[in-house]
């Protein structure tokens, strides 16, 4: 069972992706993660403007089968939430690198970002992991 | 499935019921309280009758099939504890009357303490929570109190195991406590460099299910308890799993500090709409002055009787240290007479008959589906349950989900699904002690059956239950679009 990796994201073990747009980073549940936790119907994230360090929670994910934390990827001030998530949060199991994205971070040290996985060290993590 | 709700059957001036002639002088209400509609049914004894009736025919039960659901311990409820709690001297008595006129049930309470302390090696026992949840916040906030009593107030941290039950860490951030997750090794155990690494003077302990979710005996259990201890934390342990212990192994022995029985799973007290649960908490020695009260105890110095006819008087009595009430009255009493009962039926040859069974079935389905369903820890004996996966490599559009609602066709209550979370794609299978050969082949011939249907004719298994009185459900509207109160003025 393969799943979809964007090469432009850098990823978490916990299956959060993050993603360089201008002077913000977007965060997102992988293809793997939405695959996995199957039908999304809710979603808690934190209020705009709040600071949280690099492997805090910052919200749940809640499917039909289980509800799971999120975890930031890098420190910083979160600059905005997909409200759109509210009423529809299935747009994390249509598109998770795109209209599924969870929140963008106005990060405290872009370089955290290097200590993440990227899309091939990724893929391979998942691939361990399916054995 | 079109069993209309009970308001839907009511008619005006319809009833079930002659009340007798009041025996106590009547008295009029004051106006201000007496409400001008009251919107009850209204409807005959023989339609309320067959309503309920039909319901529970359409469910499934442990009266009509085997109810494997892993974690929950759905064993047989049997009958002899419904005769007991109904005696007259314990169904009739009010929580507030006075202990003198209560004796009987104290004395109940008082042995039962003593059997429950007995059966995992513990010092002593309070009956008070009302579910495994309840006694699992009990343990915690005794934990708690216990390092501020000793001046320490910086254990502020829960560690717990990946493979605990889902309630712990719920339990733990109820009681102010940080949740840790301790990840589990390759064989299903606590993975010891993990718990290592987390082990400091702000760890209040550990909470570990053994067995745990995986149905595994921890293999380095005492090494963990000796961990925690060594820096100075306690070790509770969820005894939702005790069903696979008893008269085996005793967690006080190990080196536990505290543990909740869960009386509607391990001693046959009917689960949900059956009678309320019971979630009674057992505690070392360090712990005992810590524990909720008031409990049942021998007034000191009675132990020879000046109760009645020669027995000891029994009285309420509150810890020293109490962490205070935990419930209120004494406990959910009537489970208490039932798990009571069933102990004094099985003794103690029969209780460890009763985990001997409950491990040698769930052995059985695993040894007998392994190979066709993946067992992450197959390699392993199981202790009173196993977690199987519901996939197949050559049947990719097969979930677990499917294959349990397929069951049901079958006439199977399905297994727990999707937990534990470590699983992907879990069926945790838990067939209890009370089946028999036949039954658990049954119930493997259907697993089987439905494994070629993933492959042969996947649609049927996608597309089931064919038989159940409802058919698939939609569980996502079903979790986004909530109806949680019928609304009286839409129906009748």
């Amino acid at each position: 069972m393969s799943s979809m990796i964007d090469p432009a994201a850098r990823y978490l073990k916990s299956h959060e992706w993050a993603r360089v747009e201008g002077a913000e980073i977007v965060v997102g549940i992988s293809d793997h993660a939405q695959d996995a936790l199957s039908d999304v119907v809710y979603v808690e994230l934190p209020r705009v403007g709040a600071t949280l360090k690099k492997g805090d929670a910052f919200g749940v994910v809640e499917s039909v089968k289980a509800a799971s934390d999120v975890y930031m990827p890098v420190g910083g001030a979160i600059t905005a939430v997909n409200k759109a998530l509210e009423k529809t949060p299935e747009l994390i199991n249509k598109a998770p690198y795109g209209d599924g994205w969870l929140i963008k971070i106005a990060p405290d040290n872009a370089a955290e970002l290097n200590d993440l996985l990227d899309a091939t060290a990724y893929g391979q993590f998942l691939a361990e992991e399916e054995h | 499935m079109s069993e209309p709700l009970i308001y839907e059957l009511s008619s005006p001036g319809r009833t079930g019921a002659i009340l007798p002639e009041p025996d106590v002088p009547e008295f009029e209400l004051p106006a201000e309280l007496l409400r001008k509609e009251l919107p009850l049914p209204e409807v005959s004894q023989i339609d309320v009758t067959r309503h309920f009736t039909r319901l529970s025919q359409r469910n499934m039960s442990i009266d009509t099939t085997l109810y494997p659901l892993g974690s929950c311990t759905m064993k047989y409820n049997p009958r002899i504890n419904e005769d007991v709690a109904r005696l007259q001297g314990f169904a009739m008595l009010h929580p507030l009357q006075d202990a003198k006129s209560a004796q009987g049930a104290m004395r109940l309470m008082c042995q039962l303490q003593m059997f429950l302390a007995e059966i995992v090696g513990f010092a002593a026992v309070s009956l008070q929570p009302a579910a495994g949840a309840h006694g699992e916040l009990t343990g915690i906030l005794m934990m708690r109190a216990y390092h501020r009593d000793r001046g320490d107030h910086k254990r502020t941290r829960m560690l717990i195991p990946d493979s605990a039950h889902g309630t712990n860490p719920a339990s733990s951030a109820m009681a102010g406590l940080q949740v840790v997750e301790i990840p589990s090794d390759s064989r299903g155990n606590v993975d010891l460099d993990a718990l290592r690494a987390h082990l400091d003077d702000s760890v209040c302990g550990l909470m570990i299910t053994n067995p745990n979710t995986l149905g595994m005996f921890e293999e380095h259990i005492e090494e963990v308890v000796r961990l925690v201890h060594a820096a100075g934390g306690l070790v509770y342990g969820d005894g939702a799993n005790m069903n696979a212990l008893l008269g085996i192994a005793k967690p006080g022995e190990i080196g536990f500090d505290v543990m909740q029985y869960n009386l509607h799973k391990t001693f046959s007290t009917p689960h949900g709409g059956g009678g309320p649960g019971s979630g009674p908490v057992a505690v070392a020695e360090r712990l005992a002055d810590f524990l909720p009260g008031p409990i049942a105890r021998v007034k000191p110095g009675s132990e020879n009787g000046d109760g009645t006819n020669g027995q000891p008087l029994y009285e309420w009595h509150m810890p020293s240290k109490s962490i205070g009430r935990m419930r209120a009255f004494w406990g959910n009493f009537g489970m208490l007479v039932r798990a009571y009962t069933y102990i004094r039926v099985h003794g103690e040859e029969g209780l460890r008959a009763v985990s001997q069974n409950a491990v040698l079935n769930a052995n059985y389905i695993q040894a007998r589906i392994k190979h066709i369903y993946p067992v992450p820890q197959g390699e392993r004996h199981c202790m009173h349950e196993f977690v199987a996966q519901g996939k197949f490599a050559d049947a990719p559009g097969i979930r677990a989900l499917d294959i349990a609602k397929r069951l049901m066709d079958y006439k199977f209550h399905p297994p727990t699904n999707y937990f534990p979370l470590i699983v992907p794609e879990a069926l945790m299978i838990e067939p209890t002690e009370t089946e028999s050969k036949e039954t658990l082949d049954s119930f493997v011939d259907a697993l089987l059956a439905i494994a070629a249907e993933a492959r042969n004719t996947p649609e049927i298994v996608k597309e089931a239950p064919h038989t159940a009185p409802m058919r698939r459900l939609d569980e996502v509207r079903a979790a986004k679009e909530l109806v949680l109160c019928c609304r009286l003025d839409t129906v009748g």
